[in-house]
């Protein structure tokens, strides 16, 4: 019976288990956000949670004990100096879990990605990071109008600018010299080009 | 052994596969558009929650 035994074997022996949760756990917190199948990832939320709780705890026995784990002195300074501090007054919740529209090729294994909540890129300017989100998605953002307008005009306003500056150069460049020799190639120049791009 | 008395008929066999059909899965439309699986990231532009979840090859 399975009474009171908790975990998923995930179809491994125990020690191989063991060994890829250690694994799993230090890359997360090696890169705070990594891409995995959803199975392992609710299975290393009780690893990862764990650490950070030891982390919060900050004395010699709890770094003795994560190092049990991380198996690397440097990352258990960086969890305890750096991870950790972000969570402090934490009771849980450190942790986060996104699943991914496209499951795995091969065996269509539901992916997602499990990520630290609050991560380093996050502490120093939340607001900032808000707007390279918006920037990026840029058309499917409408939360902040204001800023996707202004934006646009002066996307379009250099784009203007700049195209008619070309134009004029050959213009001056073409009556200073000899104007009928010239001015037949540089429209030769442009017909030609639009052809390939079609064909290609 | 067990045998069947009767031949099925199409109309029972029809009855009976009456309810065998694949379940339609629940669509959302993501704010930039496309349709998508509920409580999942966007597979175009990997938004999730309004937030940038993840970059562009990873989606």
């Amino acid at each position: 019976m399975r009474h009171r035994k908790s975990g998923r074997k995930l179809n491994r022996s125990n020690s191989h288990r063991t060994a890829m949760f250690k694994n799993m756990a230090r890359a997360l917190l090696t890169y705070e956000q990594i891409r995995t199948t959803d199975v392992k990832a609710k299975e290393l939320r009780r690893v990862v949670d764990k650490l950070i709780t030891l982390a919060l705890r900050n004395d010699l026995h709890a770094r003795r004990q994560a190092y049990k784990v991380l198996g690397n002195h440097q990352l258990v300074q960086r969890l305890f100096d750096e991870i950790g501090p972000r969570f402090a007054g934490g009771q849980g919740g450190y942790t986060r879990i996104i699943k991914l529209s496209q499951p795995r090729t091969g065996d269509c294994a539901p992916m997602v990605i499990i990520e630290l909540t609050k991560k380093a890129s996050d502490a120093p300017a939340p607001e900032k990071v808000e707007e390279k989100a918006a920037d990026t998605a840029a058309k499917e953002a409408p939360a902040k109008k204001a800023p996707a307008k202004k934006a646009a005009p002066k996307a379009e306003a250099p784009a203007e600018e700049t195209a008619p500056a070309p134009e004029e150069a050959p213009v001056e460049e073409a009556p200073a010299e000899e104007a009928p020799v010239e001015e037949a190639p540089v429209e030769e120049a442009p017909a030609e080009e639009p052809d390939p791009k079609k064909e290609a | 052994m067990a045998v069947p008395k009767k031949r099925t008929s199409r109309s029972r066999k029809g009855m009976r596969r009456s309810h065998d059909h694949v379940a339609v899965p629940n669509v959302v439309y993501c704010e930039c558009g496309e349709p998508n699986l509920p409580h999942r990231a966007c597979s175009v532009c990997g938004n999730y929650k309004g937030r940038q979840v993840v970059s562009g090859d990873d989606a």
